[in-house]
C-alpha cells in the first residue's frame, strides 16, 4: 500500500534512503530518540543500584506473578496489533477496528494491574517522600524498612515504571484516536472523569488522571488541524510505537521486578 | 487524494493560507516559521546581552545601583549567569541556526516544497515559544531567578532550600528546559526525515550542499542528546518536588539535613553533559556549514575537498558523543576514564582541522569578493582558530584542573560556541536577506558592523585568557574582595569597555535589518551568483518554494569558474556538466 503510493509519483524526488514513506521514518527516529530517553533513566538505575551497598530484594511472589500476567497482556497485544496492521493491509476495516481495540483492551489490563500493584506497593509502605501518606496502613513491612534505608529502591521503581506505564497509557490512547478517531475524544473525557472521581485524594493516580484530559485536548488540536482518514500506514506507524513500548517493558520487567524478587 | 494524502509526498502540498493568523501566526509554512524562529532568537539575545551587560558592569562598579535589579548582590550575580548562559545556549544558538536559518533554507536547498511533517513543524516553534515565556517567568517570580548556572549542577539545582531562586524559579528554570527539549526533539525528528525523504530528483546526499548536510548532522545530534536532558530534567524535578535522592547525597543545608541520602551529584552531570557536549556541536555546526557555503561562492571556487568535508562533520558529530568526561575533570574521575575522555577529546582536533585547512585552501587563489557575508565568514574562521586552539589545552586534565574554574574556559566557550557561531548566524543572515524579504541589506553599514563586532569580540575575549592564566577566578561576583584577584582589575575594565562598544555596535545591525527590510534596494533572485536551488527561485519565494514547478538537479553544489562554462558558476539545476578536475 505505501509502497505503491510511492510510485504514485516517482519522477518527483530522489528516492528515499531508507526506501519507505516519511511518517514511518519520522516514527523510527522518535523511537531512537525515546530509547535514549529511556536509557538514561535505566542508567539512572543502574548508577544508584551499583553505588548502593546491599541493594534490596523486597518483591515477594505476589508482585512477581502480577508482573508476569502483566507480562502475558503486553505480549498478546503486541499479536493483536500485528494483527489489526494485517488487517489493515487487507482493507479489512471492521477487523482493523476490532484489533486495534482488542489491542487497547490489552493495554488497559496492563495498566489496571499495573495501577493496583502501585496502589498495594504504596500502601504496604513503598512510598516516596513526598507521595501522601495512606492512613492505617503503617504495618510494618519489608518495605516501609526499604523506603527508609534505600530510598533509591522507590525512587528508581517508581520512576522507570510511571514513565513507561505513561508510554503505555498515551498509546492506549494513539491507538484509540487511529481506530475510532473524532468518536475517541467523548471517551477520553468520561474516562477522565471516572479515574479522577473513583480514585482516592492520596492515590498518586488522582493527579496521574489528568493526562487523559490533556491527551483529549491535544488529540482534539490534532484532529482539527488534520481531519483526514486514518489509512494503513497509520497503523503500521502506530503499531511501531507500541511495539516499541512493549519492548521497553521487557527490559524493566528483568532489571526492576526479577532482579529485585525476593528468593526464598 | 484521500488514499494518498498521508502517504508518501502528497500531504506537503497544501494550499497557501489566507487570514492573517493561520499566514502569519499558526502558519505550517516553513519559511515563516523559521522566521518565527529567527525573531525569537533575535529578541532572545538582546535579554541575554543585556544580562551580560549588567554583569559587566556589576564587575568593575560592584557598588552601582542596576536598572531592574537594583543593588547587585552575589546570588544576584549568579542569578543574571543562569539566565544569560540559558538563554543564549538554548534559546539563541540552539534556535537561530537549525531553526531559524535551518527551518527556512533546508527545504528549498534540496528542492522540497516544505518540511516532510507541518503540523509538528508549527508545534515545535509553539512549544520552544512557550519554554522561552516560561524561562522568563523565572525572573518574576517569588524569590528570583535560580543561580546554579546554565549546567544546572546538583545538589543546588535539586534542594528548594539551597537559596534564593532556588524555589519557584528553579522549577520554571527545569520545565523550561524540559519544555525546549520536546521542541527540539519534534524539530530534529522533522529535519532528519525531510533530509532522508524529500530531496528532488539528482539531489543525491553528495550533492547538498554543506549547509544542508550541517543542519542534518546538528538534527541527529539533536535527536540523541535532548531526550537525554528531557530525562535528567524529569529526575531533577522529582528530586525537587517529590523527595527522591537521585542526585542529591546525605546534605545539609543551614545545619539542617535534607532528608535526602544516596544519590549522586555526578549522575546529574554524567547526564547533562551527555547532551552538553553535543550541544556545543548543535551550536557551531551550522555555522561551519554556511562558513563552507559563503567561502565557497565568494570566493568563486569549488568547496576544497567536499568529501572530506562532509566526513568531518560525520566525525565531529560522532566524537561528540564520546567526550562528555571532559567537562567533570574537576568533579572526581578516575585518572584512566579522564585519560580516555582526554584522548578522545583532542582526536576532535584532527576533523576540525580538516574543515579549518580545506576552508583556507577554499579561499587560495580565489577570486574572493569582500561582501559583508563573506567577511563573517572570513571572521568564523579566525574565531573558529583561535576558540578552537585552546581546546586541546583544556582537553587535558592536568591543566584543566588548573583552568577550569577560570576566565580562560569562559573566554574558551564564548570564542568557539558563542561568538563563532553568532558570526555564521550574522553572515547567513547577511547572505540570505535578499532571499528572505526581497531586498538587499546596506553594505557599508553591514562592513562597519562587521569590523566593530570583530574587533570588539577579540578585545572582549582575549584579555579574558590572560586574567583566567593568572588565576582571575569565574562566577565570582566581584573581584575586589581578594587581593590578587584586585590586581587584574584593570583587565576587567578593559573587559567591559569593550563590551559597551561591541553591544552599542549591535544597534547598526538591528537598525540595518528592520530598515532593509522595508527600505533596502530590490534584490534581483540570484545577487550572489550563487549556485543553489533556493537562488533559482522567485525572490522571496512563493508558498511551495518553486511555484508548481520542482527543480531537477543535475549538478554538485559548488561549481564555480568551471572551465569553458558560460558563466563563472553553474547552478544545480542547469544542464549537467562534465566536471574536468
Amino acid at each position: 500500500m505505501a509502497d505503491s503510493a510511492l510510485h504514485d509519483i516517482p519522477s518527483v524526488y530522489e528516492p528515499s534512503l531508507f526506501g519507505t514513506y516519511s511518517k514511518k521514518i519520522g516514527m523510527w527516529l522518535f523511537l531512537l530518540s525515546d530509547s535514549l530517553t529511556f536509557g538514561a533513566l535505566l542508567y539512572a538505575y543502574s548508577y544508584g543500584r551499583i553505588s548502593t551497598a546491599n541493594w534490596p530484594t523486597p518483591f515477594h511472589s505476589e508482585s512477581i506473578v502480577n508482573a508476569t500476567i502483566m507480562t502475558a497482556f503486553l505480549l498478546t497485544s503486541s499479536l493483536t496489533m500485528v494483527l489489526a496492521v494485517r488487517a489493515s493491509v487487507d482493507h479489512n476495516a471492521k477487523a482493523q477496528t476490532l484489533w486495534l481495540l482488542a489491542t487497547m483492551a490489552c493495554g488497559a489490563g496492563f495498566i489496571i494491574l499495573h495501577g493496583r500493584e502501585w496502589s498495594n506497593l504504596i500502601a504496604e509502605g513503598l512510598t516516596l517522600p513526598m507521595f501522601p501518606k495512606v492512613l492505617g496502613h503503617e504495618a510494618a513491612s519489608e518495605f516501609v524498612n526499604v523506603s527508609q534505608t534505600v530510598p533509591q529502591f522507590a525512587s528508581t521503581f517508581f520512576t522507570l515504571t510511571g514513565m513507561h506505564m505513561l508510554h503505555v497509557t498515551l498509546g492506549v490512547i494513539y491507538l484509540g484516536v487511529v481506530a475510532l478517531r473524532r468518536k475517541f475524544i467523548p471517551i477520553l473525557l468520561v474516562l477522565w472523569l471516572v479515574a479522577w472521581l473513583t480514585t482516592p485524594a492520596y492515590s498518586p493516580f488522582h493527579y496521574g488522571a489528568h493526562v487523559l484530559l490533556i491527551a483529549a485536548i491535544v488529540c482534539a488540536i490534532i484532529l482539527w488541524l488534520k481531519p483526514k482518514v486514518y489509512d494503513s500506514s497509520d497503523v503500521e506507524v502506530a503499531g511501531l510505537y507500541w511495539h516499541f513500548v512493549d519492548l521497553v517493558w521487557m527490559f524493566i520487567f528483568p532489571l526492576v521486578y526479577l532482579m529485585s524478587a525476593k528468593i526464598l | 487524494m484521500a488514499t494518498h494524502e498521508s502517504a508518501a509526498h502528497a500531504s506537503h502540498a497544501h494550499g497557501a493560507p489566507q487570514g492573517f493568523i493561520r499566514k502569519w501566526i499558526f502558519s505550517l509554512d516553513h519559511k515563516v516559521i523559521g522566521l518565527q524562529y529567527y525573531f525569537l532568537a533575535l529578541t532572545a539575545v538582546f535579554v541575554g546581552m543585556f544580562l551580560s551587560l549588567l554583569m559587566r558592569i556589576h564587575l568593575i562598579w560592584p557598588t552601582a545601583t542596576l536598572p531592574f535589579f537594583g543593588e547587585i548582590k552575589p546570588e544576584t550575580y549568579l542569578s543574571l549567569l543562569t539566565m544569560h548562559g540559558t538563554i543564549m545556549v538554548f534559546f539563541v544558538l540552539t534556535t537561530a541556526p537549525q531553526g531559524g536559518f535551518g527551518n527556512y533554507f533546508l527545504p528549498i536547498q534540496i528542492g522540497a516544497p516544505d518540511m516532510a511533517f507541518p503540523v509538528l513543524n508549527m508545534l515545535s516553534f509553539w512549544t520552544t515559544f512557550l519554554g522561552f515565556i516560561v524561562l522568563l517567568a523565572a525572573f518574576v517570580v517569588t524569590g528570583g531567578a535560580p543561580l546554579h548556572g546554565w549546567t544546572g549542577y546538583a545538589p543546588l539545582s535539586a534542594l528548594q532550600s539551597a537559596g534564593p531562586g532556588e524555589g519557584l524559579g528553579a522549577d520554571l528554570w527545569i520545565t523550561s528546559i524540559a519544555i525546549f527539549c520536546i521542541g527540539a526533539l519534534m524539530g530534529a525528528l522533522n529535519f532528519i526525515t525531510t533530509t532522508l525523504d524529500m530531496r528532488a530528483k539528482g539531489m543525491t546526499m553528495m550533492r547538498m550542499p554543506l549547509t544542508v548536510w550541517a543542519w542534518f548532522v546538528t538534527a541527529i545530534l539533536g535527536l540523541l542528546a535532548f531526550g537525554v536532558l528531557l530525562s535528567a530534567g524529569i529526575l531533577l524535578l522529582m528530586d525537587r518536588n517529590l523527595g527522591t535522592s537521585f542526585f542529591v547525597p546525605l546534605v545539609t543545608v543551614n545545619g539542617q539535613l535534607t532528608g535526602h541520602k544516596g544519590g549522586s551529584p555526578l549522575l546529574w552531570q554524567h547526564l547533562f553533559w551527555f547532551f552538553g557536549h553535543p550541544e556545543v556541536y548543535i551550536a557551531i555546526l551550522p555555522a561551519m556549514g554556511m562558513c563552507s557555503q559563503l567561502l565557497s561562492v565568494f570566493s568563486r571556487k569549488p568547496i576544497f575537498g567536499y568529501k572530506a568535508m562532509v566526513y568531518a562533520i560525520m566525525a565531529i558529530g560522532f566524537l561528540g558523543f564520546m567526550v562528555w568526561g571532559h567537562h567533570m575533570f574537576m568533579s572526581g574521575m578516575s585518572p584512566y576514564t579522564a585519560f580516555a575522555f582526554s584522548i578522545m577529546t583532542m582526536g576532535i582536533g584532527v576533523p576540525s582541522a580538516i574543515k579549518t585547512f580545506n576552508w583556507l585552501g577554499t579561499l587560495m587563489r580565489g577570486r574572493i569578493r569582500f561582501t559583508s557575508p563573506m567577511l563573517f565568514a572570513i571572521g568564523f574562521v579566525s574565531l573558529f582558530v583561535t576558540g578552537g586552539i585552546s581546546g586541546p589545552f583544556l582537553a587535558q586534565p592536568v591543566l584543566d584542573i588548573y583552568l577550569h574554574e577560570t576566565y580562560f574556559v569562559i573566554a574558551h566557550f564564548h570564542l568557539i560556541m558563542g561568538v563563532a557561531s553568532i558570526f555564521g548566524i550574522f553572515a547567513a543572515t547577511y547572505y540570505w536577506f535578499p532571499k528572505m524579504f526581497g531586498r538587499m541589506m546596506n553594505e557599508p553599514l553591514a562592513k562597519l558592523h562587521f569590523w566593530l563586532t570583530f574587533v570588539g569580540a577579540y578585545a572582549i575575549f582575549m584579555p579574558m585568557h590572560y586574567y583566567g592564566m593568572s588565576a582571575g577566578l569565574r562566577r565570582y561576583s566581584q573581584s575586589t574582595e581578594v587581593a590578587f584577584i584586585l590586581k587584574l582589575l584593570p583587565i576587567q575594565r578593559f573587559i567591559t569597555i569593550a563590551a559597551f562598544i561591541t553591544i552599542a555596535s549591535q544597534f547598526i545591525f538591528v537598525i540595518n535589518l528592520f530598515w532593509s527590510m522595508f527600505k533596502g534596494a530590490k534584490a534581483s533572485d540570484n545577487p550572489w551568483e550563487a549556485t543553489t536551488l533556493e537562488w533559482i527561485t522567485a525572490t522571496p519565494p512563493p508558498h511551495d518554494n518553486f511555484g508548481g514547478r520542482t527543480p531537477v538537479v543535475n549538478n554538485g553544489p559548488y561549481e564555480y569558474s568551471v572551465p569553458g562554462a558560460p558563466r563563472d558558476f553553474v547552478m544545480q539545476s542547469d544542464p549537467e556538466i562534465k566536471p574536468k578536475h
